[in-house]
């Protein structure tokens, strides 16, 4: 986590120098805490890998948002029609390869859900294309007409999904041998969450990589700290950023997937819930900062999940008291990067 | 006389003024129409929207500003009324307290969210307002003991108000003048009230900073006024004015639930009339409030007469489904955040004005 440092003054040396403990000792404190009200280690457990598990979807949501929040200061409210077609794409590639879903066999089932990812993903990054080309360039540095805009395509969008696959709730089955839950000591996880803790952290880990080791990401990385800089240094940041908005399109369709196997249900304001935790992440975890949303949509979604535990009718409103808490504590995010 | 009423902020165009002196005029005999109940029903809801849109135009036309809890102080309006008649009885006190105690909760939480969210960066007033909107449309759900949940709440409104209070024993013109025709027309007044009482403030001093914020935050700022109070102070008294549309809605309706009030849906109708309307221009507010009630309650009818004529026909039946409505309306709103920004009202006022300099540019 070693963006807090400006761009290029870093070295390759450690992959831990420089690292921001505090925001780490926070998440920690907050599952020791719940630890400690709850009383009981294995409700605990339970409770806090399905945090994990929600927190790696919101953050496979966010990453992209806040990557193209942070680069291009376009704020993106259509994000989530990228999730919702993301998660129609899987539900239609999982009914079309129902032999697959349905076989007893970890590898033909893997297969099936690589299938729906990689089909939901490139749906949703052609999508994101077309969302950058018609509507989002011509509303660049106007921040008014970027969010009535993109707010009208995600209305179009939502509406075009229910125009294909229809108005009602579609079921969606985990495949075979991902259903179930495996004993973990006394608690008892199931192992659909356990996938995506695993695909998330993976995916972490691969954009951390990405960011702070190639020429690319230290591009990506000064575009976010001082776009002007970048392109009075002759690089074409447009292209930069057509290339992050389509990535982070790809990325939500990706997170609809994991979501929509995790709700089981699906309806066409699917997108809809996530991108508002979403929007909270981003604005916690520092505008562009890829490890601040990563810490951020942990803390949200093992806080809610404490929450809705023991007092499940505040489960939501404990998210925004957390943002105040916060943003109060650091004004411009848990790893703030830009000075705006 | 008139100067003072709006404000010297008038119409500007002629079409405009034709269609809101049309629209008061069949507002004002909505009563006298054949079977009268339905067409009052449309014109109350007209009014009523039409004050809740221009009370967003306050934020997004004259400030800049973009909130989706807007409607969630409309909200707090209606469910503060229709708890306190549930509890206290179909009284006038109850309506006053439940008003209040909405009013305050309104302002409370609009000077929190305003205050917290536009401290860091403005930009995020739009996602925190997302958020807490969000949030409070879960907590309804969720205390249903108190606010019903899903199903929403029925309760009774005083006997004044009911149709079964007779005024006058006979009718007149041939309406009978009861309770509903009275809440009808002070509803109708008070909506009209609170319009002037908008033009009045944009066109105030008060107005006239917020309108420079909206052009150059910098420049205000440099000028010596406080950006941050003004934003806040408007977002409250917003609202307050939202929280009063959402009372009279509950009063009319006799119900309330979130479809009604704190769906997201409602949230996005408000934000499409404004922009189709006219931003900025409060008048925008009416005109597109009127034509969207209008659409929403005779042209799905006529779209759903249609649906037959393009039956089997691939793509055009699904297209023209009754139920696909919303997406023409996303499609008009984008095609309008592109080619007229300035919306109807913004459209006619510009055109006017240009024809107006016109002859003038001749000498």
């Amino acid at each position: 986590m070693t963006d807090t440092n400006l761009p290029g003054t870093e070295g390759r040396a450690g992959l831990l120098a420089g690292v921001d403990w505090a925001p780490l000792a926070v998440v920690a404190a907050a599952a020791v805490l719940a630890l400690a009200l709850i009383g009981s280690p294995s409700v605990w457990l339970t409770l806090t890998v399905a945090g994990l598990a929600m927190g790696m979807m919101i953050f496979i949501v966010a990453s992209g948002l806040t990557l193209v929040f942070g680069l291009m200061d376009v704020l993106n409210f259509g994000h989530g029609a990228f999730v919702t077609v993301g998660a129609y794409l899987a539900f239609t590639i999982l009914a079309v390869t129902t032999d697959l879903v349905m076989a007893d066999s970890l590898a033909q089932n893997l297969a099936a859900l690589l299938m729906a990812v990689c089909v939901a993903a490139a749906g949703a990054a052609a999508l994101g294309f077309l969302f950058e080309r018609i509507i989002v360039r011509r509303v660049y540095g106007d921040h008014l007409k970027q969010i009535l805009i993109t707010m009208g395509g995600m209305i179009i969008v939502e509406q075009v999904v229910m125009m294909i696959w229809g108005p009602q709730e579609q079921l969606v089955q985990l495949p075979e041998t991902l259903r179930g839950a495996v004993p973990l000591g006394d608690a008892i996880v199931e192992k659909y969450r356990l996938l995506v803790v695993v695909f998330g952290a993976v995916l972490f880990v691969l954009m951390h990589l990405s960011l702070t080791h190639t020429r690319l990401g230290l591009l990506i990385r000064a575009g976010v700290e001082d776009p002007e800089m970048i392109q009075a240094l002759g690089y074409r940041i447009r292209r930069l950023f057509v290339g992050l908005f389509v990535a982070g399109s790809a990325l939500a369709g990706f997170g609809g997937v994991m979501w929509v196997l995790y709700r089981g249900t699906l309806t066409a304001d699917i997108g809809g819930e996530l991108m508002i935790l979403a929007f909270i992440v981003v604005i916690m975890g520092g505008l562009g900062s890829i490890s601040g949303c990563f810490i951020s949509a942990i803390l949200v979604a093992m806080v809610a999940n404490y929450v809705a535990y023991l007092v499940p009718e505040v489960a939501m409103t404990s998210t925004i008291v957390l943002l105040v808490a916060v943003i109060s504590w650091r004004p411009r995010g848990l790893f703030p990067l830009t000075r705006r | 006389m008139l100067d003072a009423l709006l404000s010297r902020d008038f119409p500007r165009s002629r079409l405009v003024t034709a269609m809101l002196l049309v629209l008061v005029a069949a507002m004002l005999s909505a009563p006298l129409a054949v079977g009268g109940l339905p067409i009052m029903n449309v014109f109350v809801k007209i009014a009523i929207y039409a004050v809740l849109v221009a009370s967003f135009d306050l934020l997004l036309g004259y400030t800049g500003m973009i909130s989706f809890a807007h409607t969630m102080y409309y909200g707090i309006g209606a469910y503060g009324v229709a708890i306190a008649l549930r509890s206290m009885g179909a009284g006038w006190d109850a309506i006053a307290l439940g008003f209040v105690v909405a009013a305050v909760l309104c302002l409370v939480v609009a000077a929190a969210v305003g205050l917290f969210s536009m401290r860091t960066r403005t930009i995020f007033f739009a996602m925190i307002t997302l958020a807490v909107a969000n949030s409070f449309a879960v907590l309804v759900n969720q205390f249903y003991t108190v606010t019903g949940g899903h199903d929403g709440l029925i309760f009774q409104i005083p006997k004044m108000l009911k149709p079964a209070f007779v005024i006058l024993p006979r009718s007149v013109l041939g309406v009978p003048v009861n309770g509903t025709v009275l809440t009808y027309y002070a509803i109708v007044v008070m909506c009209g009230l609170l319009f002037v009482l908008m033009l009045r403030l944009v066109n105030s001093p008060f107005g006239r900073v917020l309108q420079a914020i909206r052009e150059n935050e910098f420049r205000a700022e440099a000028l010596g006024y406080n950006v941050l109070r003004h934003r806040v102070v408007i977002s409250c008294i917003a609202a307050v004015i939202a929280c009063m549309a959402g009372a009279m809605n509950a009063i009319w309706l006799r119900f309330v639930g979130p479809e009604v009030t704190f769906d997201l849906q409602v949230m996005l109708d408000v934000l499409l009339v404004v922009v189709i309307g006219g931003m900025g221009t409060l008048y925008g507010a009416v005109v597109g409030a009127g034509l969207f009630v209008m659409a929403e309650t005779y042209l799905q009818g006529a779209i759903a007469s249609a649906a037959p004529w393009v039956e089997g026909i691939p793509v055009l039946s699904v297209v023209v489904h009754p139920d696909r409505w919303i997406f023409w309306l996303g499609v008009l709103f984008v095609l309008s955040v592109y080619y007229f920004p300035e919306g109807i009202v913004g459209r006619l006022r510009n055109s006017a004005v240009n024809r107006r300099k016109q002859p003038a540019s001749h000498h």
